[in-house]
């Protein structure tokens, strides 16, 4: 597959740039890894098992230009970590990540999110990097914010690390143009009795996919891998999920909802991996989607690999209508039909949108959610 | 005259349930229904709030001059139609208060009459909820999820206490209520009940007609009002059950 030959010279005189530009030694080697890493492998097609449903041809058809790359802290010794042979958008993404590390010191707890917004301009690409450590017995939470003007690029890696007792709070709001295309993945480690709360809101870009992989490395980890995904018109939106128990006596929970309407598509795919030692494992997963029009369409795939029998594992998905009772009930209160979809069509998506303790987010979503189904609460 | 149901017939999924049912109900009025399980008592309130999977095979149903079959069950409601459920629905997601300030403002709207903004309605809310005894905290909880059997038959008086109907149709409210409750609701139900509005009260028990003096009763059987009196003849039906009935109309 020689995908966009053309885009592979922007691509390569931009990264000549980036190496100039980086200073250390190792990480220079690990971006000139990488980016030999993507010219070899290119973009994933949808021949590749993982990309199946998602065709990302768009994003190399389309001349970006290159902004905003390879500046930033070093966190090299982080960098080293990130998987970046998952395939050619991780391997494109730390060739040209702006790294950005933060550190949330011992024994502290924040009473402030930290929160980090990410801007991608019209026909622009941006590789944002964060890295978070969560110090032993810390406690915060942050939020990352994706937006973008017009058709834009962002190819986005996160990685967390929560360390021994630490507890963080994780919002990632996805609320890009509906012309934008966005890849993100994060990365979670998670150590000794450490605890990790998550709620992934995917609202905009035209073509979106968010890979998270989380892995437990010590005994009584927590975590919640939770999201929403709300679409319309034309949207595409993939979330892949992989939450690897290779310890024991970690809780997994996954509940992610996709509300799907006009045209738009989903695509759900959760593996959880219970290792052979793994024992006292308690991992849940669930997967619901609701479907506002017959053009739409969602294919979800959760997979549970169990190599163990001392474990306590659910996985289920569903994807269905608006139930007709629940709709006469609101109808039989007078209110119009349109106004009875809508109002539970939120009062789906709200179970995961109200998981948010920031106040303001939640009100921003809250409108976010009521904007997509033209309605007001307020009125 | 408030309700005039004539001859109807009317079924589910191709079974006739209603065989021919003649109702009147006038303002100020109170009309009791008892009769056996299975009659179309429920059948009766799904049809009259018009729900959609309930078929009218033939028969009319004048509501305040206009033909009710006609309407959406949501013009219905916001004309003054009201059922409480015999099994109220969950909705999760949706708070109590956001779900009765929109129905409440939808039949203003449709009145011409001032919509109440959050802060407004609370207070209106709150002066209803008194009707019912009902704590504020189930205001923010979403409407019924995980409530009580009695606290969702409460939940539904809460919302008639608000929409104000012209006509409601209580539809076995009294089942579920333990006994405070089941006098709290019916004391509620007879605050509301004024010379504007009529009420049907489903019902299998003597007991809610203690508390709410009906002004006529019926006995639904096999599709039909079989008999009629006064609120005596419920005091008859307790003591006799319906095997009496339906051996004299036989
Ligand atoms: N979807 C359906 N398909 C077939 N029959 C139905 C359906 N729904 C209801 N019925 C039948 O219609 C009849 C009338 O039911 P309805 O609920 O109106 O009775 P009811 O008088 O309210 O009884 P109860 O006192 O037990 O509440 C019953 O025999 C019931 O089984
Ligand atoms: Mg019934």
């Amino acid at each position: 597959m020689t995908q966009g030959l053309e885009k592979e010279t922007i691509y390569s005189s931009s990264f000549q740039e980036v190496l100039a530009r980086t200073a250390d030694e190792d990480a220079r080697r690990l971006r000139a890894a990488a980016f030999k890493y993507f010219t070899e492998n290119g973009f994933p097609t949808p021949r590749d098992e993982e990309w199946k449903y998602t065709n990302s041809a768009a994003i190399s058809d389309f001349g970006f230009r290159i902004s905003d790359f390879g500046a930033g802290d070093d966190g090299s010794e982080f960098l080293s970590g990130f998987d970046y042979r998952r395939n050619g958008f991780t391997a494109l993404h730390l060739a040209f990540a702006g790294v950005r590390v933060v550190r949330i010191p011992k024994d502290t707890s924040l009473a402030e999110p930290l929160e980090f917004t990410f801007k991608a301009d019209e026909d622009g690409a941006i590789f944002p990097h964060l890295i978070v450590v969560a110090e032993r017995g810390s406690k915060a939470t942050i939020v990352e914010t994706y937006e973008s003007a017009g058709t834009s690029f962002t190819n986005a890696g996160v990685q967390i690390f929560v360390e021994d007792d630490a507890s963080l709070t994780h919002y990632r709001v996805q609320k890009e143009s509906a012309e934008s295309y966005h890849v993100g993945t994060t990365e979670v480690t998670l150590k000794r009795g450490s605890f990790y709360n998550a709620t992934n809101i995917n609202l905009g870009g035209k073509l979106a996919r968010h890979d998270v992989h989380l892995k437990f490395t010590a005994e009584g980890g927590e975590a919640y891998v939770d999201g929403l995904y709300m679409l319309s018109g034309d949207q595409h939106s993939d979330t892949h999920s992989e939450i690897d128990h290779r310890v024991p006596n970690c809780t997994s929970h996954q509940n992610y909802k996709g509300v799907l309407n006009d045209r738009s598509r989903g695509v759900f795919n959760g593996k959880v991996f219970v290792r052979e030692n793994a024992h006292g494992t308690d991992a849940q997963q669930s997967n619901k989607n609701l479907l506002l029009s017959n053009d739409a369409r969602v294919d979800t795939k959760p997979q549970l690999e169990i190599f163990n029998d001392d474990v306590k594992c659910a996985h289920g998905a569903t994807v269905g209508q608006l139930e007709d009772e629940e709709l006469f009930y609101l109808l039989s209160r007078g209110l119009n039909g349109a106004l009875a979809r809508n109002l539970l069509t939120y009062g789906f998506a709200e179970e995961i949108v109200n998981k948010i303790e920031i106040e303001s987010i939640k009100k921003e979503l809250d409108e976010a959610v009521l904007n997509r189904l033209h309605t007001s609460l307020e009125a | 005259m408030l309700l005039e149901i004539k001859d109807l017939h009317a079924g589910i999924e191709g079974k006739e349930i209603l065989k021919g049912l003649n109702l009147k109900v006038n303002k100020g009025e109170v009309h009791a229904i008892m009769g056996p399980n299975g009659s179309g008592k429920s059948t009766l309130s799904k049809v009259l709030a018009g729900h959609p999977s309930y078929e009218v095979i033939s028969g009319e149903v004048v509501y305040e001059g206009k033909n009710l079959l006609e309407l959406e069950p949501d013009e219905r409601a916001r004309d003054g139609v009201f059922l409480a459920f015999q099994y109220p629905v969950e909705v999760p997601g949706v708070s109590n208060s956001q779900f009765l300030r929109l129905a409440y403002n939808e039949k203003m709207k449709h009145l011409g009459e001032e919509e109440l903004d959050p802060l407004e309605f609370n207070d209106y809310l709150k002066e209803k909820a008194k009707i019912v005894e009902m704590s504020p905290e189930f205001f923010k909880r979403s409407v019924n999820e995980g409530f009580s059997g009695g606290e969702k038959k409460r939940n539904e008086i809460l919302q008639m206490a608000v929409l104000e109907p012209k006509l409601a149709i209580l539809d076995e409210t009294d089942s579920g209520l333990d006994i405070d409750a089941l006098r709290i609701v019916a004391e509620g139900v007879n605050k509301l009940r004024s010379a504007e509005n009529g009420i049907i009260l489903v019902t299998h028990y003597q007991r809610l007609l203690n508390y709410i003096e009906p002004d006529y009763v019926h006995v639904l059987a096999g599709g039909k009002i079989v008999k009629e009196g006064g609120k005596e003849l419920a005091l008859e039906l307790e003591e006799k059950g319906y095997d009496w009935v339906r051996a004299a109309t036989k």
